[in-house]
């Protein structure tokens, strides 16, 4: 994986909560057997109209959200199925990171996507409702509004004529995986004689394994 | 210190814990399909790493599989997917439930039935309906397919520790409400992302009445509230379902099993994160208006004006109305449907069928309505079939099919044209979930075979 330390584009809106992973990605895209290949399908039943075109009413097709790297959207964001192709079509697409308020009790992001992000390199971030309300305002009001992410010191800056910062938590080993691009597997395979352990003491004790 | 359900399973699993608090957990069974799955392998071949345990890895394939012709895969792409898996289960030495094999079904589906699914265990599954087989009291939880492939590859999984959430339904189900109702109802309540980072223990006398199948119905849908994993102690009836199923323990292994399977229940005075009771003798059947499983109302509903949706955004309902091709003012029992679903992991096992087939009995389909019913599994068919179930079905019009996903997410031919309106048994009514464009409500069996019958949603507790 490759390590994330900053990051500077360009942001785009999206203002829906509860974006499911079949918005994401949809089914139809699901049956290749591959990694590569999402980005053209991202959000492919909003992006695209029926012959083929894109959907000038969908959010991301908006000239001024040409070349985004950064998306900021509503709370649920990767709610729904586990498939990981959502998270490599929104990669695939460009994006490096994805921005969503925590509402009191919430979250930002479903747990399964926020997951299958940090393993693809991809940063959830979670701010506040007003911070979040306050970047939608912005970019509403400076087309090509671009933001810096500086994971190391946990903060995302504005760049509009001011600069505006926000700091955000992140969860250490996160962190720690994504600034570093670690292999996860390979650091568990480190711990194979803690495994290999586990697995005798518990065979004993249960009959079915 | 009194320890919940979820703690004495965790803490039985936990292999290693850094200090950051990230624990290496044991997983005692891995349930993989054909669509999760290929990348997985992929990055096993491309790093030279093995899998550790193929003995605890168990395969079937179910999302992509055509339920009318099943051997005539038409789809080069689904084949491709599905001979994929065939080839890495071969190469890896795993165990495989193909089309060919009387056991093959939807994995949420055959887990439980062929024994795999024991209490006290850790499942995943690179899919999110893994918190199914919590119905047994074992911690059971959906991952992606990075996260496939660490299991693959060490038999653990990386995991910080969940919070804990006890729902708690007092008094019992009326007539003609069933575990659907229990679980929507509880949704609707707490929204879609309600249990967003939580393991769900639901408790109480109403679920202490459930059958198994019913319990795994409500475990299913877990994760539409946003749970990492739903749980439900085992009891004597958990015991009674496990009793000689081909992956249980036997004779004097099965008896000490099933006493360390009842000690698995929260102590008394253990304390969860948070906690909710819900009083199941008030609640009606359900049915979902909008585009997602939190959209839901009583039968007996209104759709209500956009603005007037607790917990939802007045631009989101409206959007979902929009979608939905609804408008404010409309009767739940007003709306007609051209398709009935009955099927997927949540309503596809045998008693859901005998609930349906009890409404279908000596009545016909509504000229009007497409009526699919595809069992979970092929032992589900088969026993359905020796019950005569079938020549119900098909008596009254509906179409009986072989066993798989099938319209629940409509990766195969099965699937929703534009605007059609489907009474679906299945678990998400997501925009396009059943077909670009389609248009799904959620409901019980009891309430789909109805709402085939007449043609547009019934309030099921008329028809008893
Ligand atoms: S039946 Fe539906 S929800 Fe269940 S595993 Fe299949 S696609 Fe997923």
């Amino acid at each position: 994986m490759t390590p994330f330390k900053s990051h500077r584009g360009i942001i785009a809106t999206l203002d829906r909560e509860n974006v499911d992973t079949d918005q994401i990605i949809p089914k139809q895209f699901l049956k290749s057997i591959k990694r590569t290949g999402y980005g053209e399908s991202l959000f492919f039943d909003w992006r695209y109209l029926p012959d083929g075109k894109h959907d000038p009413q969908f959010e991301l097709n908006a000239p001024k959200f040409k070349g985004t790297t950064i998306l900021v959207t509503r709370n649920n964001f990767g709610c729904g199925s586990s498939r990981e192709h959502a998270v490599w079509a929104l990669v695939q697409y460009g994006f490096k990171t994805i921005i969503a308020p925590r509402k009191e009790a919430i979250p930002a992001f479903a747990d399964i996507f926020r997951n299958n992000s940090g393993k693809n390199g991809l940063l959830t971030i979670e701010l506040k409702p007003e911070e979040v309300d306050e970047i939608f305002q912005m970019v509403a009001r400076q087309p090509k509004a671009e933001m810096t992410i500086n994971l190391e010191e946990q903060r995302v800056t504005l760049h509009l004529p001011e600069e505006i910062s926000f700091h955000f938590e992140i969860d250490k080993v996160v962190k720690e995986h994504l600034v570093k691009g670690l292999d996860e597997i390979g650091l568990s395979l480190q711990k194979e004689a803690a495994i290999g352990r586990y697995e005798t003491q518990s065979n004993a004790q249960a009959f079915w394994k | 210190m009194p320890k919940t359900l979820f703690d004495k399973i965790w803490e039985s699993h936990v292999v290693h814990t850094e200090s950051s608090g990230s624990t290496l957990l044991y997983i005692d069974r891995h349930l993989i399909h054909e669509v999760t799955s290929p990348q997985a392998f992929e990055g096993l071949r491309l790093t030279h790493r093995k899998v550790r345990r193929p003995d605890l890895t168990f395969a079937t394939m179910d999302h992509n599989v055509p339920t009318e012709d099943r051997f005539n895969i038409k789809d080069p792409i689904s084949r491709a997917q599905i001979e994929a898996l065939e080839q890495n289960c071969r190469d890896f030495g795993i165990k495989l439930y193909d089309l060919k094999s009387t056991q093959q079904g939807i994995v949420h589906v055959i887990g439980p039935e062929l024994g795999l699914t024991l209490p006290g265990t850790t499942i995943v599954c690179g899919d999110s309906h893994t918190s199914t087989h919590g119905a047994f009291g074992a911690l059971a939880f959906g991952i992606g397919t990075s996260e496939v492939e660490h299991v693959l590859a060490t038999q653990c999984l990386v995991q910080k520790r969940p919070k804990t959430f006890q729902v708690e339904f007092t008094g019992q189900l009326p007539k003609g409400v069933r575990s659907k109702d229990l679980i929507l109802k509880l949704i609707g309540q707490i929204g879609t992302a309600g249990a967003t980072g939580h393991v769900l223990e639901y408790t109480g006398p109403a679920i202490r009445a459930l059958s198994m199948e019913a319990r795994m119905t409500v475990c299913n849908m877990s994760i539409e509230a946003g749970a990492k994993a739903g749980l439900i102690a085992p009891d004597d009836t958990t015991v009674q379902y496990l009793t000689g199923r081909e992956f249980v323990p036997k004779a004097k292994q099965f008896d000490q099993s099933a006493l360390y399977w009842k000690s698995l229940v929260s102590d008394p005075g253990a304390s969860y994160d948070r906690t909710l009771t819900i009083n199941a003798s008030e609640l009606a059947p359900q049915v979902t208006w909008g585009t997602n499983p939190g959209m839901v109302m009583d039968v007996t509903g209104v759709i209500p004006a956009p603005d007037k949706v607790p917990g939802i955004s007045v631009r989101d309902a409206e959007r979902a109305m929009e979608y939905m091709g609804l408008k404010p003012g409309t009767k739940i029992e007003d709306i007609a449907i051209d398709t009935v679903f009955i099927g997927s992991c949540t309503n596809s096992r045998i008693e859901d069928l005998r609930a349906a087939a009890q409404i279908f009995k000596d009545k016909k389909v509504n000229t009007k309505v497409r009526t699919l019913i595809v069992p979970g599994s092929q032992q589900v068919k088969r026993q359905a079939e020796s019950e005569g179930l079938d020549k119900i079905f098909r008596a009254a019009g509906a179409d009986w099919r072989e066993s798989g996903c099938s319209m629940c997410l409509a990766m195969n031919p099965d699937q929703l044209q534009p605007e059609e309106r489907c009474a679906s048994t299945s678990n998400r009514n997501f925009e396009g979930r059943q077909g670009k464009g389609g248009r799904t409500h959620l409901v019980s069996p009891e309430m789909a075979a109805a709402a085939a019958i007449a043609g547009h949603f019934v309030d099921i507790r008329k028809w008893l």
